[in-house]
């Protein structure tokens, strides 16, 4: 009896709430490449003046995230990929499921730990962190590393979205499924693409000036 | 010339071998003359009439199993060239050579291509995939069931049992207890009969145990390797959804 509620809540939050919030941040960052900084740090400024923010962090953010993704890990574990015998769509759908599952937690676990972490170890504030991912995004490295990471968050989110449809027994006929897997590919593409010129966005000069190093550099200079 | 029109004639097979349950696998090499027509069973007899392997070793013959031989009874099923499938209906004209034969280790081996699909019939009883009709008087005939229903149930009720979509699964293997997808859609079969939906219910249940069906992650290989067409991950969607609702009509005490 337990391992099935376990699952059934797995596929829950990975939609209620983690993909919703996937969607907020994509708002949010999206406000970047539409508005710059000043968009940007309104965005975040909104989020952060909301009532009890630690609480909706807590519970709308950090504890499903951890369940899904130690949860996810496990059914991660527990696949053998054969996708070398069935080399079907579906089937690498499944592999890539997995390993975005992966990617995407450990991508989030450094992210997190970059911005989030340093802002309750009071190393940050709030309007410097669009500084903080200019940073990130000017190294080759980095930007390389955060590409990835947001590719395969939406490739996880998109398609994860076509499995809970299926697992909680929305979609249940071929034509059905079909049908939301173009959809969901089709979300992936959108959602790839708008999380990716948000991230471009960040390479703009303005983010570099909330560095309080870099600006304090410019007052010596002038 | 004359060399080439005699290995024309040949059927090579490359056959994985285990002489104990718990024995090393290995492989052996064949090569027997062709015939119009033949199959990988006919071809494994040929090899047993005269077992001697293509370096002219004498060699216990290969074991297999095997009993309808029309494709209806699941038992002779092996991975025939990468894919799993029943050996009885794999013409050797159809297939690319050398032949390569495995037993389909999912299952435990007992001998060579011989496999023990106990886990599937375990899987029958343990979702209760019958009918129950006896009463201590005559119940009389049950409700008759609509054409369309019988029709879509009929394409479910051709499941053999021969384990091709477990071999298929990812996640039928040693680390999961996951019962597959065959019995899953079983439950869908048995839960479309008339007599048999009184005891809806208790599929359903057995299904949300461990090892039921939250097990699937939608690989969908089973529904493309099933040899009858059985449409498994419509089964599957179909009992994620009776069991969702059932749980929710549990908790809120409908
Ligand atoms: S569902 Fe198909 S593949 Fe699976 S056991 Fe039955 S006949 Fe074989
Ligand atoms: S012998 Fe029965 S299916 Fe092949």
């Amino acid at each position: 009896m337990k391992g099935y509620y376990a699952r059934k809540i797995h596929s829950l939050l990975g939609v209620i709430p983690l993909s919703f919030f996937i969607l907020e941040h994509l708002v949010t960052n999206f406000g970047a490449f539409e508005g710059g900084l000043a968009k940007f740090n309104e965005g975040v400024a909104f989020l952060n003046n909301l009532p009890l923010v630690f609480f909706m962090e807590l519970l709308l953010i950090w504890l499903p995230l951890l369940y899904h993704g130690v949860f996810g890990l496990y059914i991660a574990y527990q696949s053998k990929p054969n996708t070398g015998s069935y080399n079907y769509e579906r089937n690498w759908r499944f592999l890539f499921q997995r390993i975005s599952g992966v990617i995407t937690f450990m991508f989030i676990i450094w992210h997190v730990f970059e911005t989030r972490v340093q802002v309750a170890l009071g190393n940050v504030t709030h309007e410097e962190l669009g500084g903080i991912i200019h940073a990130v995004v000017m190294n080759p490295l980095t930007f390389t590393l955060y590409l990835v990471g947001i590719i395969s968050t939406a490739f996880h989110f998109s398609n994860g979205i076509w499995s809970f449809l299926v697992s909680w027994g929305i979609t249940v006929g071929p034509r059905a499924q079909r049908v939301s897997s173009i959809m969901c590919m089709g979300l992936f593409a959108v959602v790839s693409v708008l999380f990716v010129l948000s991230l471009i966005a960040f390479r703009n000069v303005e983010f570099a000036t909330a560095l309080n190093v870099i600006d304090s550099l410019k007052t010596v200079l002038s | 010339m004359a060399e080439t029109s005699a290995l024309k004639k040949n059927v090579k097979f490359i056959i994985t071998r285990q002489d104990a349950p718990d024995s090393k696998p290995y492989t052996e090499e064949f090569e027997i003359p062709y015939r119009p027509n033949m199959n990988v069973i006919s071809s494994l007899m040929e090899i047993q009439r005269n077992p001697v392997t293509s370096e002219g070793k004498g060699i216990a013959p290969v074991c297999w199993d095997s009993n309808c031989l029309e494709e209806v009874c699941g038992a002779c099923s092996m991975v025939i060239n990468g894919k799993p499938r029943q050996a009885c209906a794999a013409l050797i004209e159809n297939l690319e050579q050398p032949i390569r034969l495995q037993p389909m280790s999912t299952f435990p081996v007992v001998r060579d291509l011989v496999i023990d699909r106990s886990r599937m019939f375990k899987a029958l009883k343990r979702v209760k995939a019958w009918i129950p009709i006896d009463g201590t008087y005559d119940l009389g005939p049950g409700p008759r069931m609509p054409e369309k229903k019988r029709q879509w149930a009929y394409e479910l009720s051709k499941c053999m049992t021969c384990g091709v979509c477990l071999e298929a699964c990812p996640n039928v293997n040693e680390k999961t207890d996951f019962i597959g997808p065959a019995a899953i859609s079983q439950v869908r079969l048995f839960n479309a009969h008339p007599t048999g939906d009184m005891n809806a219910d208790e599929r359903l249940e057995m299904l949300m145990e461990d090892g039921g069906i939250d097990g699937c992650g939608n690989s969908q290989n089973c529904v493309r390797s099933c040899p009858k067409g059985i449409p498994l991950t419509t089964s599957i969607a179909e009992m994620n959804k009776d069991t969702t609702k059932h749980m929710f009509k549990r908790w809120l005490g409908v």
